[in-house]
């Protein structure tokens, strides 16, 4: 368990990059949101996504919500993406709360339900995308899931290409500059330099999209049925994750019934 | 192991062409060419005639449900039938090793290929490993492809296209987008890889003394025809070489000499003050924090002066050409105008109006399309001037004489996008130029100026970046171009672990 973890704060710290997600050998139960097949995490993540859609309460999703947020510190996210992504999160529900409460119907209690199931639907899938490893998600996605081989791996591969477009985005940013393009404070001429800037992306995109699909095509790409080198293992705690989620769901309802809070949508 | 074993592909065409969908004349025309097994060709020609289509033909990329579309005309065989693929027969390797991983693992990236042709798990991995020891690959099979150098990225998609066990390898270019060092990496690879493995080669290679060494014959094509010479590499060198050169291609032995007037030296008309440098910020998840690119780096470029910056790719030159450049701040210290430039605007570079920098600093970057901002060769030129209000009549002058002096006259009204490699370097030079109301720019910075440039284009580019030199202007560059330093260059900055040191022409 926990014991395996060393004092120092660099070891909360997942390694690689955006694309690769290394986990510490020895991470123990820190770690056990990443150990989880990410076609599991997928599916838990969308019936909580989906079981949460009638309920309006602010105590069917405070439940749920709370029951996520326990399982946050096993989910091995490090500070600083912790803080990268928590603040537009609670800004999310904050806005919708303030949203619902100034032009909504049911009041302070209406809001502060809007805003928790939003939370409570929001959260379960980023936890399943920043815990999962892209590559291993495509191949949960084709392998267990059954999505099609070529939109899961055209996928991976454009992730690829952001930090290239990023990069790119930035040069034509300079470049403008360089040939004495400017806005200044004039609205028309930002929003004018702006597309023109987008037009000189995109076609610098393009031109990088199709030399990707160039390269995956002359390693026989698409050619015809393809084996594959990792297997996404299905373990009992995957099973055992979607056990807990349609319990959790249960659970939250029935208690918001027992307590008489339970109101549905459109009713 | 690797390609070992698997004997080589015999290569076959005859009348055969290509015409690029919505192109008028074709890219080659009448190549009749036999390639036997296990033979080694280097394949030479302009740029422009087709090369690259060639090998992609090979490599059953073109065809009507190929990203590459257009027509074809004659036959084409490899080992006896058309070219195909998915038969896992042929490897091909292509310039920039950026666009050809598609996996974010080493390991995951090899065996892409193998996965697509259908090969056994258990098989797979063993194919990946023996591909990564041929290759040399020095990390783990999990190792992150983001994290490589450009060189070691090369050597993973030569060991993907291994893996899948061609028995025709094709490779354009595989160094052309790689600083020395990762150049180096790679040839040094190919050539212990090619006395081992039986497979075809079909290599396309500009710089044609670093490769002469791994290819028994050479052949040569001519842009819209077929092969015009094929024959041992001695023999053709003293045949043609005189006129391979002149049609720009890089001759060993033929190389080019531009005629270049002294450097009239001055004195400093930019500084960097203890200029410190961090990456940019970066989008997701896990990205490491913002690193320090360089640090209390202090250069002064000087009128009348080509200065070079130097190192291997990632040091930091083109971050310090973009501070230099005025383009963006340094996260400490200032780039600050000198001599006659501080006249126009006292304040550090960075501050200046993005129309009054333009004015007094040039900057022609690496990737020539990334500066276009109109839809015509004219309008590009025209673009500066007359925002900075000169006449109509002095613009139709100027822009008149930089077309004529760029070789640009013939496509005034093509759109930049559309034109060649070559052409569109010489367009982004001219509008850079162009920016002067009535001269060109005081400072000229340039981004790997040469970069993938045919033995013409280079030549008047560097005769021009002369002449302007000898008009007292300064010139600062970032390049790897071994002739480049030796012909223009008076002052080098070697870019290295965040420091910058300047040695002069003496000490190189």
């Amino acid at each position: 368990m926990s014991t395996a973890r060393s004092g120092t704060r660099t070891a909360e710290t997942m390694g690689g990059d955006t694309l690769t997600l290394d986990v510490p050998a020895e991470g123990g139960a820190r770690y056990w949101m990443t150990g989880l097949n990410p076609a599991a995490k997928l599916l838990a993540a969308l019936a909580i996504a989906i079981g949460l859609i009638p309920a309006v309460d602010a105590v069917t999703g405070g439940l749920v919500l709370f029951v996520v947020l326990l399982t946050v510190p096993f989910s091995g996210v490090d500070r600083r993406t912790l803080m990268l992504l928590g603040g537009p999160f609670l800004l999310m529900g904050l806005s919708s709360g303030t949203v619902n409460y100034l032009y909504g119907e049911q009041g302070l209690e209406g809001a502060v339900g809007a805003a928790v199931r939003l939370l409570a639907i929001a959260l379960p899938g980023l936890l399943a995308a920043i815990t999962s490893d892209p590559t291993e998600m495509s191949d949960g996605l084709v392998q267990r899931l059954k999505v099609p081989e070529r939109p899961a791996m055209g996928v991976l591969a454009a992730l690829r290409l952001i930090p290239l477009l990023a990069d790119q985005w930035r040069t034509i940013t300079l470049a403008r500059r360089a040939r004495g393009l400017e806005a200044g404070y004039n609205p028309f001429n930002v929003v004018r330099l702006f597309f023109g800037r987008l037009f000189a992306l995109l076609v610098r995109s393009i031109r990088t999209g199709t030399l990707l699909a160039t390269a995956m095509d002359a390693r026989a790409f698409g050619t015809g049925p393809r084996t594959h080198a990792r297997i996404s293992h299905w373990r009992r705690a995957d099973t055992l994750l979607l056990v807990g989620t349609g319990a959790l769901l249960i659970g939250a309802y029935a208690l918001s019934a027992r307590l008489g809070t339970l109101v549905l949508l459109f009713s | 192991m690797g390609a070992r074993n698997v004997g080589g592909a015999r290569v076959e065409l005859s009348g055969w062409g290509w015409r690029h969908a919505g192109r008028d004349t074709h890219a080659l025309r009448g190549v009749d060419l036999v390639v036997e097994p296990g033979e080694r060709i280097l394949l030479l020609g302009a740029s422009g005639a087709g090369k690259s289509t060639l090998l992609h033909s090979l490599a059953g990329l073109t065809g009507p449900d190929s990203a590459i579309s257009g027509e074809e005309e004659g036959l084409l065989r490899v080992d006896g039938e058309p070219a195909a693929r998915g038969r896992g027969r042929v490897g091909l390797v292509a310039q920039d090793p950026e666009t050809q991983l598609v996996m974010a693992r080493a390991g995951d990236d090899v065996a892409f290929g193998l996965e697509n042709l259908g090969i056994e798990r258990e098989a797979i991995r063993s194919r990946v490993e023996g591909a990564l020891a041929d290759v040399g690959f020095p990390y783990g099979l999990r190792h992150s492809t983001g994290a490589l150098s450009g060189g070691e990225k090369q050597r993973l998609v030569i060991a993907g296209a291994l893996a899948m066990r061609p028995r025709l390898l094709l490779l354009d270019e595989p160094t052309a987008n790689l600083d020395p060092a990762g150049a180096e990496l790679v040839r040094s690879l190919l050539a212990r890889l090619l006395a081992e493995t039986e497979a075809t080669l079909v290599l396309v290679e500009h710089r044609v003394a670093e490769v002469v060494d791994l290819v028994d014959r050479v052949v040569v094509v001519e842009p819209g025809g077929g092969v015009i010479a094929d024959g041992a590499p001695a023999e053709i060198f003293a045949e043609h070489g005189r006129s391979l050169a002149a049609q720009g291609v890089w001759i060993p032995g033929n190389e080019p000499a531009p005629s270049l007037t002294a450097a009239p030296g001055g004195a400093p008309l930019i500084e960097a003050v203890d200029v410190t440098a961090r990456t940019p910020f970066q989008v997701g998840v896990r990205v490491g924090p913002r690193r320090t690119v360089l640090e209390g780096v202090r250069v002064a470029p000087e009128a009348g002066t080509a200065t070079a910056l130097t190192g291997p790719n990632g040091a930091g030159k083109s971050t310090l050409l973009t501070l230099l450049a005025g383009l963006s701040g340094p996260y400490r210290g200032s780039v600050e105008p000198r001599g006659p430039l501080a006249e126009a605007d006292r304040r550090p570079l960075v501050k200046w109006p993005a129309r009054r920098l333009a004015r007094h600093v040039g900057t022609v970057f690496q990737h020539a399309e990334d500066q276009f901002v109109t839809s015509t060769v004219l309008d590009e030129l025209r673009f500066a001037p007359s925002r900075a209000g000169m006449g109509e009549v002095e613009i139709e002058a100027w822009v008149g004489e930089l077309m004529e002096r760029l070789r640009l006259t013939r496509l005034a009204d093509v759109h930049p996008y559309t034109l060649s490699g070559g052409e569109k370097r010489r367009l982004s030079v001219a509008t850079a130029l162009s920016s002067g109301p009535s001269h060109a720019p005081d400072v000229l910075v340039l981004d790997e100026p040469t970069f993938g440039q045919d033995t013409r284009t280079w030549t008047e580019l560097v005769e021009l970046l002369g002449s302007l030199r000898s008009e007292g202007r300064a010139i600062v560059m970032a390049t790897h171009d071994r002739l480049l330093l030796e012909h223009l260059v008076d002052s080098r900055i070697g870019v290295a672990d965040g420091r910058a040191t300047v040695s002069s022409k003496e000490d190189v």
